[in-house]
């Protein structure tokens, strides 16, 4: 292949305002601020998933070998924060979100370019604070920062996590707020709500859970901060404080946080399932009004991980019972996916196959979460393993997966490359089997009682231990092979064409990738969402698809 | 009786089989649903499979709403069910019988100390008859503790500054894990221990060979005179000998019942608020007394103070309650309520 059919299009957002890395750290350019995003919660990423392998081969033997407790409670701390406020709450909406919320909408940017911009440097300050923290010693009072410990009991850098995590939580509501201005004023014309694609609306109602949620998180991190620092009386009973109280306003964000993380994965999915069934996804209204009701009820059921905590039997009903209506619209939505399937023109790229992987382990991860919502069930399971493997179904095998699958989606339009179609299937197959393999023992270890957080265990439990590292192992591998691969395909990869997987949508009516200002031509909508009733395979007619026509030729589709 | 089944842990509770059962009809629910979501999508994605190059999936309009409701009523009617079933076994697991023996367990870092109603001390261990209903109430010396015992399928945390209560009873001898279910520090995952439950004539032996002081309830009453609480909360409802007015309300029968603050409203008089009314007697002063009780913080220890509260839980007019481990009949059900 010649080195000038491998360029890519004179005007595009990564070369075209010169590459220059001040023109880097100075864009307003929500698609480079996107990739810029993507860099830092790569950065963190790795070193959480450091943290959880050091854990995982820790616990291989019960006894307590490889570090000392000390240094494994600051591991199990520090992978909780850098994984849930560095890598999931930003993940899909500042990478994914910020590159494709103006696109899909046909805007030139986002409302409050300086402001995204913004975001991102607080993020790195909040980040690098939290580094910090971690060499300099780290902390040791898990992520949930409970009190009396935090306030009180815990040694290490506690205050300087928290001051982190609350410049942290400005950059979250920089991005919401951009987010909600944007899709409410920059829409093209004849995109009204019902034509947005669901992506849209799942980053809607996230931003609205951070522009409602972050807040509270912020003052009630501030207080534990203040209370630590100045001995005020807020949580610790010895100063006539309510630990309690602490339990409510953190999980009154943190629950809410949870969909945080998978609303805009859900978004994703469902334009997965849609472009690779080929079909308008079913029930798309109620697709949609499923993320706001989620986003609603998710606000009133925060007092279900304090079932065995001390509070009320009669609280913990009301907030049992609110579980399970948060449950329905989540379910609502896997059966749409999976009825989106029905008479579609499936085929097995790999972001599908992720997108089928998201759908099976998000229906574990949801079912075991109205398990725990179950109040008898939970007085026994709480706090143990089972907890720790239902949150990761829905952290990893939901946010993670789903991220994935759109980072492979969207990267040809993002890089206007392609990547190896084989490697990146089995990176898609070794990421959900090491998942299965190191979160399904776990159910089991919970259910026998093994508690979280637990540096040493009886011997009884080692198996399903050494079970789940192995899984670990998969898991790791399967992640760094997309590393490796959309890395190479940045400069050895095949140029993508302007529509490569033949989806619809406005990101993909743009050049790949797309220029500064995102269209050549203001667009202008006359269709619903994912309308292929005059799609037009001559269209199709490029690089990617001309691999997708070898495989036909090979029989791989008859 | 329940035989154990394959990957669950051992039963040894009278609610275990309860728990268990809830657990195995969720299980089964969600194996349905996760069966159903995989085959169907493993069929669609066989038959509907992309064969030619350019191919869309059926662009036809259909009603959805027939489908939509199908999927939310029927998820919604079992998550319901399944809801009213999980709460009627909380209350099982949570509320203890009347006739629960009263035990005393103070969590601290990085160890669980137990107080025997006889009076015998236990660190890390708990021995109990079986078939005996058994009821911890429990507090923590620092940080929140939760008092974990799979076996038993029970759990509760242990917060400073309140009491919690958990309740089992054992059904079969052995000995069972105890663990710390609430991160709590350093030594988090070694403030375990066993619960060893004996057949009642052993338990007797071994409360024999361990029983070296008074009851705790004879503690507690000798405690409620050393630190001269009978010079202000008149015993039996006598007027002093000198014939001036009571400086502080009488605790006879006080447990279980409503208080009426100098502030307005009321309070459940129960472990947590004696507690309090001892460590920080102004925080909730009765209606119609002065605010004259100095506090008794940090002159007391943690395990003093649970002597004091068995005591004063168990006064009633003019008789003399120590060694009468029988429970008050009004004893709230809820003590997690709490002061807070």
């Amino acid at each position: 292949m010649s080195t000038n059919a491998n360029a890519l299009p004179a005007d595009n957002y990564l070369t075209g305002p010169g590459f220059s890395l001040k023109s880097w750290l100075l864009t307003k350019d929500h698609k480079r601020i996107g990739i810029l995003y993507m860099i830092s919660i790569t950065l963190f990423f790795m070193l959480g998933a450091l943290m959880a392998l050091l854990i995982r081969i820790e616990l291989l033997t019960p006894a307590g070998d490889l570090v000392q407790p000390d240094t494994y409670n600051r591991l199990f701390t520090m992978h909780g924060v850098v994984m849930i406020f560095f890598f999931l709450i930003p993940s899909i909406p500042a990478t994914l979100g910020n590159f494709l919320v103006p696109l899909m909408i046909g805007a030139k940017d986002l409302a409050f370019p300086k402001i995204n911009l913004a975001s991102w440097y607080l993020y790195n300050i909040a980040g690098a604070l939290a580094l910090f923290a971690i060499f300099a010693g780290g902390i040791d009072t898990g992520w949930t920062f409970y009190t009396p410990f935090s306030t009180t009991y815990a040694n290490g850098w506690v205050v300087l996590t928290l001051v982190a995590l609350f410049i942290n939580g400005f950059s979250s509501i920089f991005t919401g707020l951009n987010f909600i201005v944007t899709i409410h004023r920059m829409r093209a014309p004849g995109l009204t709500w019902f034509r947005l694609p669901l992506f849209i609306w799942g980053h809607y109602a996230t931003s609205l859970v951070i522009m409602l949620g972050t807040p509270v998180i912020a003052i009630t991190l501030l207080l534990v901060a203040v209370e630590r620092a100045f001995h005020l009386g807020i949580f610790d009973p010895a100063l006539g404080g309510d630990p309690v109280l602490f339990q409510h306003l953190f999980w009154f964000y943190s629950h809410p946080a949870v969909y945080i993380m998978i609303l805009p994965g859900m978004g994703v999915i469902s334009e997965l399932i849609a472009a690779f069934s080929r079909k308008r996804v079913f029930g798309y209204h109620f697709v949609a009004f499923a993320s706001i009701s989620i986003a609603i009820l998710g606000f009133l059921v925060w007092g279900h991980h304090m079932f065995v905590s001390g509070q009320s039997t009669y609280a913990g009903m009301v907030f049992s019972v609110l579980t399970m209506l948060v449950a329905i619209p989540s379910a609502i939505k896997v059966f749409n996916w999976t009825a989106t399937l029905y008479q579609g023109s499936i085929s097995r790229e790999t972001p599908m196959l992720y997108a089928l992987g998201f759908i099976g382990l998000f229906t574990i991860g949801g079912l075991t979460g109205v398990m725990l919502g179950t109040m008898g069930i939970d007085v026994h399971v709480h706090d143990t393993y089972f907890v720790v493997a239902h949150f990761h179904y829905v952290m990893v095998g939901g946010a993670i997966m789903a991220y994935l699958g759109g980072l492979h989606y969207w990267w040809p339009k993002m890089t206007g490359r392609l990547y190896p179609a084989f490697w990146s299937r089995v990176s898609a197959i070794l990421v959900f089997v090491g998942f299965n393999l190191t979160f399904l023992p776990q159910f089991l270890l919970g259910y026998m009682g093994m508690p979280r957080r637990y540096w040493t265990y009886p011997e009884e439990w080692q198996v399903l231990n050494v079970l789940s590292t192995a899984g670990a192992t998969i898991l790791g591998i399967g992640y760094l092979l997309p590393f490796t691969y959309l890395f190479w395909s940045l400069k050895y990869g095949e140029k993508a064409s302007d529509n490569p997987w033949g989806a619809t949508g406005l990101e993909w009516e743009t050049t790949s990738p797309p220029p500064t200002l995102n269209f050549h031509e203001p667009p202008v909508v006359t269709t619903g969402p994912y309308d292929f009733s005059d799609f037009d395979p001559g269209a199709e007619r490029r690089p990617y698809v001309a691999r997708e026509e070898e495989e036909y030729d090979r029989g791989q589709y008859v | 009786m329940w035989p154990d089944l394959p990957l669950f842990p051992e039963s040894a509770s009278s609610v275990a089989r309860d728990v268990d059962l809830l657990t195995l009809a969720w299980l089964a629910i969600s194996a349905f649903f996760i069966t159903l979501i995989t085959l169907v999508i493993l069929f669609f994605f066989m038959r509907y499979r992309r064969r030619r190059r350019g191919e869309t999936g059926s662009t036809a309009h259909v009603n959805t709403l027939p489908l939509e409701l199908t999927w939310s009523i029927i998820p919604l009617i079992i998550a319901l069910g399944m809801f009213a079933w999980g709460v009627k076994v909380f209350f099982t697991v949570s509320r203890p019988p009347a006739d629960a023996v009263e035990y005393w367990v103070t969590g601290k870092q990085w160890m669980w100390k137990v107080q025997h109603p006889e009076g015998v001390r236990e660190i890390n261990s708990l021995h109990v008859p079986v078939g005996q209903p058994v009821r911890l109430t429990m507090t923590s010396e620092d940080v929140i503790h939760s008092f974990y015992v799979p076996a038993f399928r029970v759990k509760a945390d242990v917060l400073p500054g309140r009491y919690t209560t958990v309740w089992f009873e054992p059904t079969k001898p052995g000995r069972y894990h105890l663990f710390c279910a609430e991160y709590c520090g350093a030594e988090h995952s070694v403030m375990g221990g066993w619960i060893e439950v004996l057949e009642p004539e052993e338990y007797e032996r071994w409360l024999e060979t361990g029983q070296t002081g008074p009851t705790m309830l004879a503690t507690g009453e000798e405690l409620f005179s050393r630190l001269a609480c009978d010079t202000c909360h008149y015993q039996g409802g006598d007027a002093p000998a000198s014939g001036v007015a009571p400086r502080a309300p009488s605790l006879d029968g006080l447990f279980g019942t409503e208080v009426a603050l100098a502030t307005g409203g009321s309070v459940l008089a129960d472990e947590t608020y004696i507690r309090e009314s001892i460590v920080n007697p102004q925080a909730k002063v009765v209606d119609g007394w002065q605010p004259i009780m100095p506090t008794f913080k940090g002159q007391v220890t943690e395990e003093q103070l649970n002597t004091l509260v068995a005591y004063i839980k168990t006064m009633r007019g003019g008789e003399v309650a120590a060694g009468d481990d029988a429970e008050p009949t009004a004893a709230p059900g809820d003590t997690a309520s709490g002061a807070g």
